[in-house]
C-alpha cells in the first residue's frame, strides 16, 4: 500500500515536472556521497527546496563515496565542468581549504547574496571546524556526527551487568568486559575507526592536545602530540585487553560496526550516525552512552570531535548561481529543516535552535540515548578540544590505523607504534605546509 | 630460423600509414600518460592543481626517505612471485587435464574461463566475503578444523587472502593461452611418444612443457606484469594494505595516495618507479629466461 502511494507520488511529481511550464530557471548542481535512507534524505531535502522557490532548481547527484566523489570533483574541476556544491569529508577539509583557489568561502557567499548569516547561531564545535583562523566560516556543516558508545544491554543483563548503567570510565569498561568474557562472550568489546574514536576525540575528551597549533585550527605547521603519557596509557590499557581477548579488533573504519549489529560484540566505540543501523536491524536492546574516559585527568570529559561532511561551494560560477546556493543554504540552516533532518538521520543539528526546537518536541523522551551525541558536543570548547584539521590528513589515518595494528597484533608496544604515528605523520605535515606555503 | 622472407615496400609513406593506427593507440594510451606521470613526479600540486611548484626530484627523495616504501618493495617482491608461479602452475594443471578431458569440455572450459569476467574489487570482496573472520564460511570452516585464521592481524593469512584472490582472477586468463598452446601440440608427437612407452607424466616433461614454453614464456611477462599493475583493487577490497602496511604492495600505495589521498605528485613519482621496475624485469626476462624457450 505504502509502495503505492509513494509510486503515486513520484507519478504525481514527474507529471508536474512535465506540465510546469519552461522558466528561465538556474539550476545548481550538488554532488554528494549518501546512499541509501541518507540519500533519499538528500533528495527530499532538494525537493523541498525546488518546491518552496521557483527561480532555482536544486540538482543533487550521487557521485560514490566521500574520497569518489571528491576525486571526481577534482577531475572536473580540472575539465572545467565543476559542481556548484561539493559535499566533502571531514578528513578532507585541510585540502579544501589549501584549494583557496578552487572553492569560495560560504561565509563570503552568504553575505555577498545578502543572505542573513549569523555564524554564532551554529553549534561551536561543529562551526568551528569548518571556520577559518581569521573567522570566516569556509564550508557549510552539513551532516555531522561524533564518537559515542554503544552497549548491548541484553548481553550486560545476561553476565549480571546492570543494563541501565553504561560504564563510565575505561576501568569500568574493562571490568564489563571481563565479566562479559567470563559469561562466554567471545567479544566483549571492539572499536570502529579507530584513529577516530581513540586518538582523535580520546584527545578532545580528555582536553589534551592531538596536534599543536591548536590541533592544526591555527596553522599549518601544526606537529603531532598523540605520544604523551595519557595516550600511551589509554594505547597500553587497550593492548593488555586485546591480548586477555576483551577488546577484539574487527578492522578498519566503520567494517567492525557490522559484529555490533549482529551480536558479536557487546561493546562498540563509533559514530553517532550508526544509531540509524542499530535501531533498525539490531534484534537486542541497546544503549548509547558518552564516550568513556579517565576519571583522574583533569578536565576530562570536554567534549568530543566532529566527524561527517560538509558542504563547500566551488569557484568559477556566475553571480547568480552563488545567490541560489546562499538561498539554499538558508533553507538548509533554519531550525524546523535541521530539526527534522537530525531526528531523521541521527546526524547532529548544527544549529542551537535547531537542538532546542528538537528537545522541546520530546523526541529525545521518546528515543533515549539520542541525545547523548549533542550533549557531548554542544559545550563551550577549549583551544584543545575544538576539533582536529590538518594536512594529509587521510594519509595520517591510514597512518594510524597501520601502527595501531601493530599494537594489536602484540608486535610493537603502545610507545613504539605511538611514536611512529608521530614521526611518519609529522613528514607529511612538513610537507603539506611547505606545499602550500609556496603560495 | 632460416631464410627469413622480407617483404619490401616499394612506396615510402604506405608503411608508416599502415602502422600509424597502431601508433596512435600506443601514444595515446602509454606515452602520453607516462609523459604525465612523468611531470607530475616533479611537481607538488594542491589537489585541484590551481598552484602546481616545480620540485625537481623531492618527490622521489621522500620516497626514499619513507622506510615503508622501501619495505614494500620486499612485500611485491613476494605478492609477485607468489601470484605468477602459483597462478601459472595451477593454471596449467587446469590446462593439462581439461586438454585430456573428452565429454563435457565445453562445459570445463567455461566453467575455467568464467573467473576472468569478474571484476578485481569484485573478486576482492568476494573472497574477503569467503574468509572474512566473523562471518566467513571458509574461516568458519578452518577454526573447526582448529586452526587460527586473522587476516585482519596476522600478515601470513592476509598474504595468502590476497594471492588466492589475486591468483584466482588469472587462472582463467593464463588457462585460455595453455590450452591454446597444448592444442597446437601435433597430436602425432605424443601418440608416437606414447607408443615409444613413455607414461603420461614424461609426455608431459619431455614434450608437450618445452612446446609450451613460448606460451609459458608469455604468460609470465604478463603475469609479472598484472601482479605489479593489475591488483590494487583487491588488495582495496580485502586488505586495505594491512595489518600494518604487510600486504601494501607497490600499486596500492599508488592507488591509495593518488586516489584516496590527492597527493598526485607522490603517487606520479610512484607510478614512474613502478614503471623502471615493470620495464627493467620485462628487459631481464627477455633477455635471460626468453633463451631457454624454444620456438
Amino acid at each position: 500500500m505504502q509502495l503505492n502511494r509513494r509510486a503515486l507520488a513520484i507519478a504525481a511529481l514527474s507529471a508536474a515536472a512535465f506540465t510546469v511550464p519552461a522558466q528561465a530557471q538556474t539550476d545548481i548542481q550538488w554532488w554528494h556521497s549518501m546512499t541509501a535512507v541518507n540519500g533519499e534524505w538528500v533528495n527530499d531535502l532538494a525537493k523541498e527546496f525546488n518546491a518552496s522557490q521557483k527561480e532555482y532548481r536544486i540538482l543533487p547527484t550521487y557521485k560514490g563515496s566521500y574520497d569518489e566523489s571528491m576525486t571526481a570533483a577534482v577531475a572536473a574541476f580540472r575539465a572545467g565542468n565543476a559542481p556548484h556544491i561539493l559535499q566533502v569529508f571531514e578528513v578532507g577539509t585541510a585540502t579544501m581549504m589549501a584549494s583557496k583557489n578552487a572553492i569560495v568561502p560560504v561565509g563570503k557567499v552568504m553575505t555577498d547574496a545578502g543572505q542573513s548569516f549569523d555564524p554564532k547561531a551554529y553549534v561551536p564545535a561543529v562551526a568551528g571546524y569548518y571556520t577559518a583562523p581569521n573567522g570566516q566560516m569556509l564550508s557549510f556543516p552539513f551532516n555531522s556526527s561524533t564518537t559515542v558508545f554503544y552497549y548491548n544491554k541484553d548481553a550486560f543483563k545476561a553476565a549480571g551487568l546492570d543494563p541501565e548503567k553504561a560504564p563510565a570510565t575505561w576501568p569500568e569498561v574493562a571490568l564489563a568486559a571481563a565479566k562479559l568474557k567470563s559469561n562466554g562472550h567471545k567479544c566483549p568489546i571492539s572499536i570502529s575507526w579507530q584513529g577516530w574514536t581513540q586518538l582523535e576525540s580520546f584527545s578532545a575528551w580528555h582536553n589534551v592536545e592531538f596536534a599543536s597549533k591548536q590541533n592544526g585550527l591555527a596553522g599549518m605547521d601544526a606537529r603531532l602530540k598523540i605520544n604523551s603519557p595519557l595516550h600511551v596509557r589509554h594505547i597500553e590499557n587497550l593492548a593488555n585487553m586485546a591480548k586477555q581477548g576483551l577488546f577484539v579488533y574487527k578492522g578498519r573504519g566503520n567494517v567492525p560496526e557490522a559484529t555490533f549489529v549482529s551480536g558479536e560484540c557487546a561493546m562498540m566505540t563509533t559514530s553517532s550516525g550508526f544509531y540509524g543501523n542499530v535501531k533498525k536491524n539490531a534484534k537486542f536492546n541497546f544503549g548509547l552512552a558518552p564516550l568513556p574516559h579517565y576519571q583522574d585527568v583533569p578536565g576530562a570529559p570536554q567534549n568530543t570531535v566532529i566527524g561527517g561532511a560538509s558542504l563547500w561551494v566551488m569557484a568559477g560560477k556566475k553571480p547568480d548561481e552563488y545567490k541560489g546556493i546562499a538561498k539554499f543554504f538558508g533553507f538548509l540552516s533554519s531550525p524546523e529543516v535541521q530539526s527534522a533532518s537530525h531526528k531523521r538521520t541521527g546526524y547532529l543539528p548544527i544549529t542551537t535552535a535547531a537542538f532546542q526546537l528538537t528537545e522541546k518536541s520530546g523526541f529525545y523522551k521518546q528515543n533515549p540515548g539520542t541525545d547523548v551525541a549533542v550533549n557531548q558536543m554542544i559545550r563551550k570548547v577549549t583551544d584543545k578540544s575544538r576539533g582536529i584539521r590538518l594536512g594529509n590528513y587521510v594519509q595520517i589515518r591510514a597512518i594510524e590505523d597501520e601502527e595501531l595494528e601493530q599494537v594489536w597484533a602484540g608486535k610493537k608496544t603502545a610507545k613504539e607504534a605511538l611514536d611512529a604515528i608521530v614521526k611518519r605523520g609529522d613528514e607529511l605535515l612538513e610537507r603539506f605546509e611547505k606545499a602550500n606555503k609556496a603560495k | 630460423m632460416a631464410a627469413e622472407k622480407r617483404v619490401v615496400f616499394k612506396s615510402s609513406w604506405l608503411p608508416w600509414v599502415l602502422i600509424a593506427p597502431q601508433v596512435v593507440v600506443i601514444a595515446v594510451f602509454f606515452f602520453w600518460p607516462a609523459a604525465q606521470a612523468l611531470l607530475q613526479s616533479t611537481q607538488q600540486s594542491d589537489a585541484f592543481g590551481t598552484s602546481v611548484e616545480w620540485v625537481g626530484l623531492e618527490n622521489f627523495r621522500n620516497l626514499w626517505n619513507d622506510e615503508s616504501y622501501l619495505a614494500s618493495f620486499k612485500t611485491t617482491a613476494i605478492f609477485s612471485v607468489l601470484v605468477a608461479t602459483l597462478g601459472l602452475t595451477l593454471s596449467l594443471l587446469l590446462a593439462v587435464f581439461a586438454d585430456r578431458v573428452v565429454r563435457g569440455s565445453g562445459v570445463y572450459r567455461t566453467f575455467l574461463i568464467w573467473p576472468y569476467a569478474v571484476a578485481p574489487a569484485v573478486a576482492g570482496v568476494l573472497w574477503l566475503f569467503m574468509f572474512a573472520p566473523s562471518i566467513g564460511i571458509v574461516s568458519y570452516g578452518i577454526r573447526q578444523l582448529g586452526l587460527s585464521w586473522d587476516p585482519l592481524l596476522n600478515s601470513t593469512n592476509a598474504m595468502s587472502l590476497i594471492v588466492m584472490a589475486a591468483v584466482w582472477k588469472q587462472i582463467s586468463y593464463n588457462f585460455l593461452f595453455f590450452l591454446a598452446g597444448l592444442q597446437s601440440i601435433p597430436k602425432s608427437l605424443i601418440e608416437a611418444a606414447a607408443m615409444d612407452g613413455a607414461r603420461p607424466w614424461r609426455r608431459f616433461w619431455t614434450i608437450q612443457f618445452p612446446l609450451l614454453s613460448p606460451t609459458t614464456f608469455f604468460l609470465l611477462v604478463i603475469n609479472i606484469v598484472y601482479a605489479f599493475f593489475d591488483t590494487f583493487a583487491i588488495v582495496d577490497a580485502a586488505t586495505k594494505g594491512g595489518p600494518g602496511k604487510d600486504t601494501a604492495i607497490l600499486v596500492y600505495k599508488v592507488y591509495f595516495d593518488g586516489f584516496k589521498a590527492m597527493d598526485l605528485g607522490g603517487s606520479a613519482a610512484q607510478s614512474v618507479v613502478l614503471m623502471v621496475i615493470v620495464v627493467a624485469l620485462t628487459v631481464v626476462q627477455f633477455r635471460f629466461v626468453e633463451k631457454k624457450v624454444n620456438y
